[in-house]
């Protein structure tokens, strides 16, 4: 009785953690669960599959370990018990065999989605992709159009639809750039430049932030991608062309200096090349650009 | 000027001014004075010298790596709620109750202290505790080396420590990623402790890993083949294996970064041609292993509970050790899959992906095979059984997240969110603190003569168990809302604290658990004439050790066993038990002070280093080469038991 009455708490527990997570699920804004983009929808779906492919594991195993439990528990006397049993040549086979067919499976998908997903690889659209140079600074982002000459600093502007090739670099520790609703994240590193490719699908304000521990000042490196239509794009981007605030070398090399402050910031007349410029910061050998101090 | 070089970097402001810390630093001393003045008080100094701190024995060793892991476990745990309180609290306008640079002290120390001196303290404990009363033995192949180990672990502990109330301790994370970790953003003391109390834990560790290897290959009694050796031995084996292939990554790492700022050097600073990427491969190319140097031993823990629990012989042992070695050889092709956002091809982010999976069908294989030991077996659900129960659970669910995100773009997404957090506490929480959890259950009474109370034991098992839903659940759902790890702060628009609020109460949880484990340990202790354990077999066991008697006498076999059979015990017990045996003299190691000296100086080696005070780095470290250049010196590190004192343990 005992154990019957521990397994009926087992169960229940099981179903309350399952209907909890079922209902907070449910009526909560969940950002993966809910992408906004091509990439982000790709890798969702495939977050799903996974899962779903691994139940075929799972399953099994919680039916086995609960009914394996309530059959031969100690006071069952009808089950059989045979103390001597240790092998089964076919029983082991299986085991071996039914995980590795799945995980052939998802060695397949491994493989292909690490090639269609890879972040490095630009998106096919018929419109023409434009590029932001993302750098992370203690503690904010800088987003660079270096097209348009224009900066911004807490936030960026996207049209929907369009690629966007997003370059990514510190000037700072190792960072993380990261839209879930977007897309999956890539590294900012200092004297690197890392590649990330993503396209908003609508209109509307996704929540970035920094993935990876930067120093004091790390949580508050939150940042807002801003999806509109093209037209209402190009009517910011003209609005920004005339900032007053201009990113020169020496604004820059203020603006780098360590802060909390994340109030948000646009830049016109960014001065040409200066994301290599801060690339350049931490090679040796790499083009130093006047004006930049280590 | 000459005090100046005297100390130091270490002046009167290194010492802590927030009340937190001055509380948290002023308690570990307080209690430390108070522990000292019992010791005085009831005049037990020299009892606790000959008896615990400098015996040799594997046993009393095994019980005091564990003594150090449980309170670590506690200060770990501390740390824990420290973390869920700051943010269940810190959203929007307020900001929590803790500032942001002794939060992110907190959680790279309970990262650091969870791993190194609760996971591997509890590990190298039970192995200790177990390993030679397994095979057959009556000690380890080198028992000075053994207790110099322990004395290593704990100066590492020491020092970690020593940081709560002298200086800071770092604030990078539990792997300290440079260029953060560097000179030029974190100047202070903080890394500097994190790397000399791994560096000279992380020495003892290897010196463990050599030691047990040599013995359970050279020192398994008659008629022990390898294919007749327990399944938790077999697991060591693997264990100790990695060890000795991983840890001196982990020195070699830890060194190369401790030049970088002590001398300004460049490995990996970002400048001048240094590399942080080379530190992050190397220091997972250690760290990937160290999470199956963890959860191997637990894993073989798990076997031996099952099979008598289910009083049935374990399923499938051969597929069992070669599920092991296949994990021990995959572990070193994994590591990438800790850092596919660093912007390797598709081709390297792709490969890595797959070795992560495979590895998950030798685990698989394991788990089937443990649950085919139930199979028409007689299951009495005990305390080590119900954390096996729980371990199976939880470990699959956990390994189902870990398969998720070893799909390099679904990891693009799950990376150093809270859902990774969740992933890898499910794993080490399920397989390694249940697995630990239930060995000491399990091996209590042949080390002490007496069984642990179960009542409790199930008390502090369900309050793990919902504790652990409560506060890792949350995080999953944290974690695809897009909450990432280690934040201080987070705007209140993102919707996250009610979940927080939950997780926290999960941790509280989970401090009532160690509650009961505490107080079972008490309560076991004054009714110990209750559960004495007579036969030395209370669990109806089947391997060697449940065939000497409990408390197992410091000899562990009065006549050295020879085993025919696998289960050898069971095989004895079947045909009728053994016959009397003829006494001898037993000649063992004796008790060494030295390893004790040895563990003394190198805290003063480390803090040395880490305080730049170089004078006492010079004494410390020339210290143990002296202390071990004595040792080698001197003869006599044996005493004998005479045969008439061996027959009195059984009669």
């Amino acid at each position: 009785m005992k154990t019957r009455s521990r397994l009926v708490l087992i169960g229940l527990i099981m179903l309350a953690v399952i209907g909890a997570v079922g209902w907070f699920v449910g009526s909560h804004n969940i950002a993966i669960l809910d992408p906004k983009g091509t990439i982000a929808l790709q890798e969702k779906n495939l977050i799903v599959l996974a899962l779903g492919l691994s139940l075929i594991v799972v399953i099994p195993v919680f039916i086995l370990v609960f009914g394996f439990a309530w059959r031969y528990r100690e006071d069952n006397h009808k089950a059989k018990y045979s103390p001597n049993l240790d092998h089964n040549v076919v029983a082991e086979t299986i085991w071996w065999l039914v995980p590795s067919a799945l995980i052939l499976v998802l060695a397949v998908i491994t493989w292909r989605s690490s090639h269609s997903l890879d972040p490095y690889k630009p998106l096919v659209s018929n419109v023409a992709p434009i590029t932001i140079q993302v750098v992370a600074l203690d503690w904010r982002w800088l987003f660079i159009y270096p097209q348009e000459h224009v900066a911004t600093v807490g936030y960026f502007r996207i049209p929907d639809k369009t690629p966007v090739n997003f370059e990514v670099t510190a000037d700072a520790p190792m960072n993380s750039f990261w839209i879930p609703q977007l897309g999956g994240q890539i590294y900012a590193m200092p004297g690197m430049s890392t590649q990330l490719h993503l396209e908003a699908d609508t209109p509307g304000s996704y929540d970035g932030s920094s993935a990876n521990i930067s120093g004091v000042g790390f949580s508050g490196m939150t940042f807002t991608a801003q999806s509109s239509s093209m037209s209402d794009y190009k009517t910011w981007l003209a609005s920004a062309e005339r900032s007053n605030q201009q990113l020169t070398v020496a604004a820059y090399s203020q603006l780098a200096k360590p802060s909390k402050n994340t109030a948000r910031l646009t830049y016109s007349g960014v001065a040409s090349g200066l994301y290599n410029g801060i690339l350049g910061k931490y090679m040796p050998g790499g083009m130093m650009m006047a004006g930049l101090s280590q | 000027m000459i005090l100046a070089s005297l100390t130091g970097r270490l002046t009167m402001n290194s010492f802590p001014h927030d009340p937190m810390t001055l509380g948290a630093a002023v308690s570990i001393v307080l209690g430390a004075v108070v522990v000292a003045a019992l010791l005085t008080y009831f005049k037990r100094w020299g009892w606790l010298w000959r008896e615990w701190l400098t015996s040799v024995d594997p046993k009393k060793i095994g019980v005091m790596y564990i003594t150090v892991a449980l309170l670590m476990l506690v200060r770990g745990v501390a740390d824990a709620l420290m973390i869920r309180a700051q943010q269940a609290t810190s959203v929007g306008a307020s900001h929590g109750v803790i500032p942001v640079s002794t939060f992110q002290q907190v959680f790279s120390a309970h990262g650091t202290i969870m791993i190194f001196f609760v996971g591997m303290g509890l590990m190298f404990g039970l192995i200790n505790l177990v390993v030679p009363l397994q095979i057959g033995a009556r000690d380890v192949a080198f028992p000075f080396l053994n207790l110099t180990s322990f004395w290593l672990f704990f100066a590492g502990m020491i020092l970690i420590n020593m940081s709560l109330g002298i200086g800071e301790f770092s604030a990078a994370g539990w792997l300290a990623y440079p260029p953060l970790s560097e000179l030029r953003y974190s100047p202070g003391v903080g890394v500097d402790y994190w790397i000399w109390s791994l560096q000279i834990a992380g020495i003892g560790s290897l010196l463990s890993g050599i030691n047990f290897i040599v013995t359970i290959l050279k020192m398994r009694c008659r008629g022990m083949t390898l294919m007749r050796m327990s399944m938790f031995c077999w697991s060591v084996l693997g264990s100790m294996t990695l060890v000795i292939f991983a840890f001196p990554i982990l020195t070699v790492t830890l060194a190369l970064l401790a030049l970088d700022r002590s001398l300004g050097m460049h490995f990996f600073t970002a400048a001048a041609g240094g590399n942080p990427m080379m530190y992050v491969n190397l220091i997972w190319a250690w760290g990937h292993p160290e999470v199956y140097i963890l959860i191997l031993p637990a894993f073989g823990v798990f076997s031996e509970v099952v099979a008598t629990f289910s009083r049935k012989r374990l399923f499938g042992y051969a597929t069992m050790v070669w599920a092991i070695a296949a994990i021990v050889v995959l572990s070193f092709s994994v590591w990438l899959h800790h850092f596919f956002t660093m912007g390797a091809g598709a081709d390297v982010n792709g490969f890595f992906g797959i070795m992560t999976m495979i590895i998950a069908i030798p685990t698989g294989v394991k788990v089937f095979n443990w649950l085919f030991t139930m199979y028409r077996g007689r299951i009495k659900f005990t305390t080590p059984m119900l954390w096996f129960m729980g371990f199976i659970c939880l470990f699959t669910v956990g390994g189902v997240a870990g398969v998720v995100m070893a799909v390099p773009p679904a990891d693009f997404q799950l990376h150093n969110s809270l859902f990774l957090v969740a992933h890898f506490h499910t794993m080490i929480i399920s397989g390694v603190v249940f697995g630990y959890l239930a060995g000491i259950t399990y091996w209590f009474p042949k080390i002490f003569g007496f069984t642990l109370n179960e009542r409790l034991g199930r008390y502090s098992y369900w309050c793990w168990l919902i504790g652990f839903l409560l506060a890792f659940i949350p995080l999953y759902i944290l974690g695809l809302m897009g909450a990432t790890r280690r934040l201080d702060h987070y705007s209140a628009s993102m919707g996250w604290q009610q979940l927080f609020i939950v997780a926290a109460v999960g941790v509280v949880l989970i401090m009532a658990g160690i509650g009961f484990l505490v107080l079972q340990i008490i309560v076991s202790v004054i009714q110990r004439k209750k559960n004495i354990d007579t036969t030395g077999d209370p669990w109806n066991g089947r391997t060697l050790e449940w065939s000497t008697p409990s408390p197992a006498p410091v000899f562990n076999y009065a006549v050295l066993p020879e085993v025919s059979d696998r289960d050898a015990f069971w095989a004895i017990k079947q045909a009728g038990g053994a016959s009397k045996p003829v006494y001898e003299d037993i000649e063992m190691p004796a008790n060494s002070g030295v390893s004790v000296v040895i563990g003394m100086l190198s805290i003063a080696f480390g803090f040395g280093m880490i305080w730049h005070i170089y004078w006492l780095a010079v004494i410390g470290l020339f210290g143990v080469v002296i202390a071990l250049l004595v040792r080698s010196a001197t003869d006599n590190h044996e005493y004998t038991i005479p045969a008439a004192e061996v027959e009195r343990y059984y009669v």
